[in-house]
């Protein structure tokens, strides 16, 4: 009764989004598989971030299928809860809640969403924490916090509900250049453990090092998936050369 | 002309027998405005038209409108109306009190909503999407997220129509009650001294005033420890 090949965990099947008469997304299709890290890279406004925000439906398609975990999204207002409770999402801007105690910010969902005691809770942020190596900082706003710091607490935070997988939008681009290796070791930890991880990003070097391959957008487009090595020795289309040899 | 200082000071505590009204006024209109403004508010934010358009008639009938027409139209007018007459809300309009509770209330409502709308308004989407992200429902984000940010950010204008509002309180003497202007107009037909008597109620709502600003920067204050450093 084993089904030998493995159901992707994330499957997008001819995605198109539209923003008024803009099309933001043009026959997106993508499969992921349990464990996979995909970095996305590509020009500003070529559909990275709308993609990835389509996979948790903060951006809703207008056509084609996109599945995750074996739901697949609708307007259904009761699977998305389901669906979004399992991927995380960490934002460029941190999105912490600057009304709450960094500790708080990490509970508040456990608690109403998985309905976890507090204690317990606590018990679970403080985990996590420790895993971004920021435990002392639990009971301080985040305003307090670096950029850094903020950002790696948005990470745990989004760690706290235990998802299956975890979206990184950009996590690193409002940093200060002497933050970004912090955040960036908290994500290759977590890669490392063998999470599913797509990342919006333009570090390069991450890419290299903890990608399982690079997904090159444009205008809208999926032009370029490659294996890392690949993709930065040999790429194929001539836009993605032409990115290619503007970043880097 | 002569200007009596001492008839300032004379008249000062005769008319401080009226700020036990001027409070009552005060604080029961604005308690029931802010009950009603938040139910305005979720109405105007619910996106639904048959909600928004009623939301829109009412805080555009309640702005447009002076509120001394108001306090008339639901003093002099609604006795008129037999079904008034006769139904439960006759005790709360056969008093002037009342009336004035009920025309400051239903004004200050109106501002109110609008004030809170603004607040809701300020509050970064970032925030919502991540608490969405999260898997937190929309009701749960309204109540964790949304208000909270949204209430600090509608304090600094909501001290302002608060402000508004303690000095609104004196058109409610015009219907009979005795709140401190209601005071001041009876010792003034006495003593024919309008000048001297209307500067004293005049310091006395620059104290409260004061008092007034003074609480709601320590408020703006304490609900800001957070995202000032």
């Amino acid at each position: 009764m084993t089904n030998d090949i493995q159901e992707p965990i994330i499957r997008l099947e001819g995605v198109n989004k539209f923003f008024g008469e803009f099309q933001a997304l043009t026959n997106i299709n993508l499969s992921i598989n349990k464990g996979e890290k995909i970095v996305v890279c590509g020009p500003s406004g070529s559909g990275k971030s709308t993609m990835i925000r389509c996979i948790n439906r903060l951006e809703e398609h207008d056509s084609g299928k996109i599945i995750v975990s074996g739901r697949e999204l609708t307007g259904d207002d009761k699977d998305i809860d389901a669906v979004r409770s399992e991927v995380g999402m960490v934002f460029q801007s941190f999105a912490l809640f600057p009304h709450m105690t960094v500790i708080k910010n990490l509970m508040l969902a456990q608690q109403l969403v998985r309905k976890t005691k507090k204690e317990q809770a606590r018990a679970i942020a403080m985990k996590y924490l420790e895993r971004v190596r920021i435990p002392e900082q639990a009971e301080k706003y985040p305003i307090q916090l670096s950029g850094g710091q903020q950002q790696r607490v948005a990470i745990a935070r989004a760690l706290c509900m235990n998802p299956e997988i975890m979206l990184f939008d950009e996590p690193t681009s409002a940093l200060d250049p002497e933050m970004i290796n912090e955040v960036l070791d908290v994500m290759t930890d977590l890669a490392n453990e063998g999470m599913t991880m797509i990342c919006v990003t333009h570090e390069m070097g991450f890419a290299r090092s903890v990608a399982d391959s690079v997904v090159f957008m444009d205008r809208g487009e999926i032009v370029e998936t490659a294996k890392p090595e690949e993709f930065f020795e040999n790429p194929k289309s001539e836009r993605t050369k032409l990115f290619l040899s503007q970043i880097i | 002309m002569t200007f009596d200082f001492m008839l300032i000071f004379d008249s000062i505590p005769r008319i401080l027998t009226g700020i036990g009204m001027t409070f009552q006024l005060l604080f029961l209109s604005v308690f029931f405005a802010l009950i009603l403004a938040v139910i305005l508010l979720l109405m105007r934010i619910s996106g639904k038209w048959y909600l928004v358009i009623p939301n829109m008639i009412y805080v555009y009938i309640f702005r447009g409108t002076p509120i001394l027409v108001q306090i008339f139209i639901i003093y002099h007018g609604f006795p008129q109306f037999d079904f008034i007459r006769h139904s439960f809300l006759w005790p709360i309009f056969r008093d002037p009190f009342g009336c004035a509770v009920v025309a400051l209330a239903l004004n200050d409502s109106a501002y109110v909503s609008e004030i809170l709308r603004g607040g809701v308004l300020g509050v970064k989407k970032e925030l919502l999407e991540a608490g969405a992200a999260l898997g937190m429902k929309p009701y749960q984000r309204f109540i964790h997220i949304t208000a909270p940010i949204g209430i600090r950010l509608s304090i600094p204008a909501y001290s302002n129509d608060f402000i508004s509002m303690c000095k609104a309180t004196a058109l409610a003497s015009t219907i009979t009650l005795l709140d401190m202007m209601g005071a001041a107009r009876a010792i003034v037909s006495e003593t024919f001294a309008p000048y001297e008597i209307f500067i004293s109620v005049a310091i006395i709502y620059l104290i409260l005033t004061w008092v007034y600003q003074k609480s709601f920067g320590l408020l703006e204050k304490r609900m800001s420890r957070y995202v000032t450093q």
